[in-house]
């Protein structure tokens, strides 16, 4: 480390966060020379809790794995058992498995771009995005019961079904993120001070991404269709015609940079209204569980064996759940990944040869819920003279550069 | 680009590799109301050739590393890779599921980091939760559990069942 260089740990713990980790950058001036990432403060051994669970049980454990995605991982989960122990789907819970996924990918692309705002020093572009992103939470409480944590998932099918009364009031909130769409285009891509900030800002090149497997978002702005609902498509997604969102659709060119991964999340927002619109209007009828009793269920699975996978594009990429049934209720292996895990890698490259006040935006740019930090510490190696920087004060050099490009 | 079916994948990787290729199955799954079908291709390989059968599946395209699924059994450890190849086009996907059996007493098995960089973070993961030794992966420090965690210890193998050992090392 030359003497010109310091330390910076970023992390490790905030509430916010879905991974809390810890960032260890070295610094040159202004400019990230590199980082080393830590994760695992908060891990929580949810698979190896697992183990002494049953089926059932674990599907409402997977839900908790992230506040954020809890339809997908129990949706992932549910088809790895499936897939597993051969257990066939009613084709209209595979159309309400799809609407409440697709509800959900419109109400985490709208939080993040709110976080993505608030890092740049836009509040007022936070309380408005957020203010949008209320009706999605009020339609998925009046489907499922729960504005997070939604219970709706099942082994076989879905556990309550949608009304013919309920169909207007989905009707209602698709019309309402219709109109939104030209306001949240104004507001986030035509923005000057937004493109300043995020245009050629943590670039991430196709290679890079492709060699570092990143998924979703993070991958298809750096041109990589890779989308689990094109590539092999699965419950109601197999019916229409889902073509992966790239930045090139928007505005001819693809960069990879931060504002690339805005372009991809906003045009998404609207592929969802138009998935759940089809949804709704095919709408197939029939029961919504393959075995209603719990217990038989139970009794299904137990004596089932095998290994399946279950896959399902989350909001921020892909979530693919492994499950082995051998003997007894629990399962003999049960790994869940999220999308998170395999965009770690990627945050190396899109951090190098940045500048400290970026830190906050590429960060959040892959949508990890570590848009929020708690503090920094610098450390200076000559006189080992601790200066510690407080979440607010990085948040403070993110806003002073924002105000001074606009100046 | 040319598409290869899951057989003709199976039938080229069994010709490269031979008896290498133990217990292999093509699972194929339909979905839609058209019942379109898309294809696991699952198979064991001797853990000698596992670099070999990814280098072969490089050739064909450039696969997806999706995550090391590891399980103790009691007598050997298991490693399921799961990779992707031939993503970015509608209902072409396929699904290679490639495991891997390694001898309880010294789990070894080569990295495969220098092709698919991306497979760093669940290597390292397999490595301190089952005590997998990945050869040509860099020693970096613990990434999930805590840096000072006792380096005999690996949580995830069936004879663990708790913290208990860890508490009384700390105290």
């Amino acid at each position: 480390m030359s003497k010109s260089s310091y330390k910076v740990p970023i992390g490790p713990i905030h509430p916010s966060l879905e991974e809390p980790m810890t960032f260890n950058f070295e610094i040159s001036g202004e400019k990230i020379t590199s980082v080393d990432l830590a994760p695992g403060d908060n891990h929580r051994g949810i698979e190896f809790m697992g183990r002494n669970r049953n089926i059932v049980q674990i599907i409402y454990l997977a839900e908790r794995i992230c506040g954020i995605c809890s339809a997908s991982h129990p949706f992932a989960f549910c088809r790895a058992v499936e897939n597993a122990a051969g257990i066939a789907v009613p084709p209209r819970a595979e159309y309400i498995r799809v609407i409440i996924s697709e509800l959900e990918r419109i109400h985490s692309h709208i939080l993040w771009a709110g976080v993505a705002a608030h890092e740049l020093g836009f509040d007022s572009v936070l309380y408005l995005s957020w203010k949008v992103r209320e009706e999605v939470m009020d339609i998925l409480e009046i489907l499922t019961g729960n504005r997070v944590n939604y219970g709706i998932f099942m082994v076989g099918g879905v556990r309550r079904d949608i009304t013919k009364e309920q169909i207007p009031r989905i009707k209602k909130t698709l019309d309402y993120y219709k109109d939104s769409y030209q306001k949240l285009e104004d507001v986030f891509l035509k923005d000057p001070s937004i493109a300043l900030r995020t245009r050629n800002v943590g670039v991430l090149t196709y290679e890079e991404a492709l060699n570092l497997a990143a998924v979703g978002p993070t991958a298809r702005a750096s041109g990589v269709k890779k989308d689990v609902r094109q590539d092999q498509p699965y419950s109601a997604y197999a019916d229409m015609d889902i073509k992966a969102i790239t930045p090139d659709m928007y505005n001819g060119k693809t960069k990879g940079d931060v504002y690339d991964r805005i372009v991809v999340r906003i045009l998404e927002i609207f592929q969802s209204v138009q998935i759940i619109e089809y949804c709704i209007n095919n709408l197939p009828e029939g029961d919504i569980l393959s075995e209603k009793k719990i217990a038989k269920l139970l009794g299904t699975l137990k004596k089932a064996k095998g290994e399946g996978v279950g896959r399902h594009e989350a909001p921020r990429g892909e979530v693919i759940h492994y499950v082995k049934l051998g003997e007894g209720e629990s399962p003999e292996v049960w790994k869940a990944r999220a999308p998170t895990y395999n965009n770690l890698m990627p945050w190396v490259p899109m951090l190098r040869e940045q500048e400290v006040a970026d830190i906050p935006i590429v960060i959040a740019s892959i949508d990890p819920c570590i848009g929020c930090m708690d503090r920094a510490t610098l450390v200076d190696s000559k006189t080992y003279k601790k200066q510690v920087l407080t979440r607010e004060e990085l948040r403070k050099l993110s806003i002073e550069k924002t105000r001074r490009m606009m100046q | 680009m040319e598409y290869m079916n899951p057989k003709e994948l199976l039938s080229f990787l069994k010709k490269n590799l031979k008896e290498s290729i133990i217990d292999s199955r093509i699972e194929t799954n339909k979905a839609g109301v058209k019942q379109e079908e898309f294809h696991n291709v699952w198979f064991e390989v001797k853990q000698e050739k596992f670099k070999e059968t990814v280098q072969l599946l490089c050739s064909i395209h450039y696969p997806h590393i999706a995550i090391i699924a590891g399980i103790d059994t009691g007598e050997s450890i298991d490693l399921t890779y799961l990779f992707s190849i031939y993503y970015g086009e509608r209902f072409k996907e396929i699904s290679v599921n490639i495991k891997v059996s390694l001898d309880r007493k010294n789990p070894s098995i080569e990295s495969i980091t220098d092709i698919i960089p991306g497979a760093q973070t669940t290597e390292r993961e397999t490595k301190e939760m089952l005590g997998v030794h990945f050869t040509g992966l860099p020693d970096m420090h613990n990434i999930f559990l805590p840096y000072d965690f006792p380096k005999d210890i690996f949580p995830f193998r069936k004879d663990q069942k708790g913290l208990d050992k860890l508490v009384q090392k700390e105290s």
